[in-house]
């Protein structure tokens, strides 16, 4: 209990900071105009490289995170298993959609499969949800920790299923209008129009009624129970949202890769959500969207810093170790954090949104 | 905001820059498991492909090759990613990948998506692969899992009389393909599978997997590999076991047989069968080992090289031979280059090595023995060479089609 207060207590003056203005406020921020303009037109500057396994990596991740994002962040509950839930809509994907494996797949075409994959991962996770909301802070970790490692035995030794460690491979992507939509650029819109939808729902979400209460929730519970607000259903209803946005950046996910498989949805995946969440900050939405930009970057090239450095390439996993933690060691609520002290000092007052330095 | 274009002008500078640019060179991208439960395959793979280089040289024509690693650690989507990473960002246009059973089936199927490349596999052994609707730009210059097991099954059965058999091995499709192959031929000379448990890759604790062995075998095969075959020996020495072992092709391995500690003495006279024997006298063989030998100081290497550190030499030997022969002419989506490739006899240090229509190899199988060389250091033993090994072993095609895919439990323990 009490470190779970402790860690609201940290939560709360930042998410306060950011909430005078109720209309979006983004809109009279410059950096967010830069930002997404940039983003728009990434397809121009960047190859193809660095528009999917950089930038659409980092909006599929960023969107995994920004549903832990949102229970953390708004209703003080750290969900281990918002990577389980996409990787399980992912699967499902797989399982209703086409794929080379004929004998597991049902060969649904892709609008009725992604739906079904998006029901389904959704009613897992509000399951999820409502099993983890009767505990709180620790407790609520292992229980979502629990059932990301039980769902990732389960698809390593489920043949029927879930192909066991082989996974499924080439599932197919959506074709309509004449596009393919798997193609680099489509699909770079595609991400990032789900990233951008899951982005201002969250941030519309914060400041509608629901989001209100359920922040209200995460500050005082009793107090909320007493003004009679059904503290539970509020959370479950938290849990049911995140797990749609997580589901979403499952469908994603799976069509990036083209394949799922039960590397993709291990324990180390799971706590790799959280570190994207933390580095990010998650006391905004654009947190965890910078945290998955830096894990992409340092995970893609640790690698080839190492060797170009002289250094045995083979320890780049340290490298990586060390990356995070200098940058937890210096702002306790991530990058995020960093920022917001240096505009303070700058003595700029109105809080940005989306910082510019994502680009930085 | 003038912050924000320094960055803007430092980011599509940094994003032009690994465009696209004249190159002498020829790209080649090689994946190997330097992490997780095989790191210690991977990194002797790479030291059969260093040694390949510093025997053949690196010079194809006029031009150069220039060889990019990226790392993955087993899993198939962690394969996928590398791959992915070398064509995109790297540009390579000739893949050397993967080691392992399921990154093979992957990146066979992530092939087909770019048809212009080619993709020669590392040293990956499941049989689906090549088996199952074989990509056209993918090939295989080492054996499969069951072609690796070629000889065991009756050697166990006629020379050392074992009538029933256990099997522990990792739950997936390159143990899977290893059991295939020992359970067919063990069973058709008129043996008994009893028992068959699966341990997720990368187990730690094999207490209850030790406890469950059953007593009233003739041996016990183990399908293990690397950490997970080290961790097995320490907890079945201390546990007491005693029983025969058999082991599969990366368990008799020098990645396991050199490893520290006393719990390897477990495996001496344990029989196995692999597309390797350390000891073989082939002059070719010995070259080889000496090559490895020479290549590395002792302690940074094993004291002669395991299976992947072959099959990584092998499938960089194709590369070079075959790019030699069209002399590093890539044009028309490498069309003539994989004519050579499919066409091309290797005098491999394990045998010769052929390919068949599904593009996979036919070559050289050895039952071995573990011995202690005297000093301490153990090394397989030759007891059986079987040349010319199919990826039917031998079966007739449709017979061998109706037995089915290797699986937990397939094949059945009969008679085919």
């Amino acid at each position: 209990m009490s470190l779970a207060h402790d860690a609201r207590v940290t939560v709360r003056p930042a998410t306060m900071a950011q909430r005078p203005a109720r209309a979006w406020p983004e809109v009279n921020n410059p950096a967010a105009w830069i930002v997404a303009v940039i983003l728009l037109i990434m397809p121009l500057i960047a190859n193809s490289f660095f528009l999917i396994e950089i930038f659409a990596t980092t909006l599929i991740l960023g969107t995994i995170a920004l549903s832990l994002m949102f229970l953390a962040g708004y209703g003080g509950m750290v969900s281990l298993m918002q990577l389980t839930i996409a990787g399980f809509s992912a699967y499902m994907v797989a399982v209703f959609g086409v794929s080379a494996n004929t004998n597991i797949s049902l060969g649904w075409p892709w609008w009725l499969a992604v739906p079904m994959a998006l029901t389904l991962a959704t009613a897992f996770g509000t399951l999820g949800g409502a099993l983890a909301v009767r505990t709180e802070g620790i407790y609520t970790i292992m229980i979502t920790l629990a059932i990301g490692a039980a769902f990732y035995y389960f698809t390593n030794q489920n043949w029927a299923i879930f192909n066991g460690h082989t996974g499924i491979n080439t599932v197919a992507t959506p074709h309509f209008w004449g596009v393919n939509w798997r193609a680099d650029i489509p699909f770079y819109y595609v991400v990032l129009a789900v990233a951008a939808f899951c982005y201002f729902a969250v941030e519309y979400l914060s400041r509608a009624p629901f989001g209100l209460a359920l922040q209200g929730v995460r500050d005082n519970p009793r107090r909320m129970a007493a003004l009679g607000f059904n503290v539970n259903a509020h959370r479950v209803a938290a849990y049911a949202f995140a797990s749609f946005v997580a589901a979403l950046a499952g469908v994603l996910q799976v069509w990036n890769y083209r394949q799922i498989s039960p590397g993709s949805v291990s324990v180390g995946a799971c706590i790799d959500i959280l570190i994207i969440a933390v580095v990010g900050g998650i006391t905004r939405p654009i947190g965890p969207f910078i945290g998955a930009l830096i894990f992409v970057l340092l995970r893609t090239f640790a690698l080839d810093f190492l060797v170009r450095l002289g250094l045995d390439g083979n320890r780049f996993r340290l490298l990586i170790g060390l990356g995070f933690l200098a940058i937890v060691f210096w702002s306790s609520d991530g990058v995020i954090g960093l920022w917001q002290r240096w505009r303070q000092r700058q003595g700029l007052n109105a809080p940005s949104s989306r910082g510019g330095r994502r680009h930085g | 905001m003038s912050k924000c274009s320094v960055g803007l002008i430092a980011l599509s500078g940094l994003l032009l820059s690994s465009a696209a640019f004249a190159q002498e060179k020829i790209k080649v991208g090689v994946t190997a498991t330097l992490e997780g439960t095989y790191t210690v395959l991977g990194e002797d793979g790479m030291r059969g492909h260093q040694t390949a280089l510093n025997v053949l040289g690196k010079k194809v024509g006029d031009k150069e090759l220039e060889f990019i690693v990226a790392s993955t650690d087993a899993t198939p989507d962690s394969a996928v990613r590398a791959v992915r990473k070398l064509i995109e960002q790297d540009k390579v246009q000739i893949l050397l990948s993967p080691l392992s059973g399921d990154e093979g089936i992957a990146v066979k199927n992530f092939a087909k998506t770019h048809p212009e490349l080619t993709f020669i596999n590392a040293a990956s052994g499941a049989q689906e692969t090549t088996y199952v609707d074989p990509a056209p730009n993918f090939f295989r210059y080492n054996m499969d899992g069951a072609q690796w097991q070629v000889g065991l099954g009756k050697y166990a059965y006629d020379e050392k009389k074992y009538r029933k058999i256990a099997t522990v091995g990792e739950d997936y499709s390159f143990i899977y393909t290893q059991v295939f192959g020992l359970v067919l031929e063990f069973c058709g000379a008129g043996g008994q599978v009893t028992n068959r448990q699966w341990v997720p890759l990368g187990t730690k604790d094999f207490a209850s997997v030790i406890a469950a062995l059953p007593d009233d075998v003739d041996a016990i095969y183990l399908g293990l590999g690397g950490a997970d075959a080290v961790n097995f020996l320490n907890q079945y020495q201390q546990a007491g076991g005693k029983a025969h072992l058999m082991g599969g092709s990366i368990m008799i391995d020098q990645t396991i047989l050199s490893s520290k500690g006393n719990a390897k003495n477990a495996l001496i006279g344990t029989i196995a069968a692999s597309g390797q024997a350390d000891t073989w006298e082939d002059p070719g063989w010995q070259k080889f080992v000496k090559a490895y030998q020479d290549a590395f100081p002792p302690n940074k290497r094993f004291p002669s090289p395991s299976l992947l550190a072959t099959n990584y030499y092998d499938s960089t030997m194709a590369l070079i031979l075959a790019l030699r022969q069209v002399n590093g002419d890539l044009s028309n989506n490498q069309a003539k280059f994989r004519e050579a490739l499919a066409k091309i006899e290797l005098d491999a240090p394990n045998g010769k090595i052929k390919l068949d229509s599904n593009r996979q190899a036919i070559g050289t199988n050895f039952v071995t023995e573990v011995v202690d060389d005297g000093k301490g250091a153990l090394f397989s033993k030759v007891v059986k060479v079987i040349p010319n090994v199919n990826q039917t072993l031998g079966y007739d095609p449709a017979v061998f089609s109706k037995i089915g895919l290797p699986s937990r439990t397939v094949p059945e323990c009969k008679k085919y």
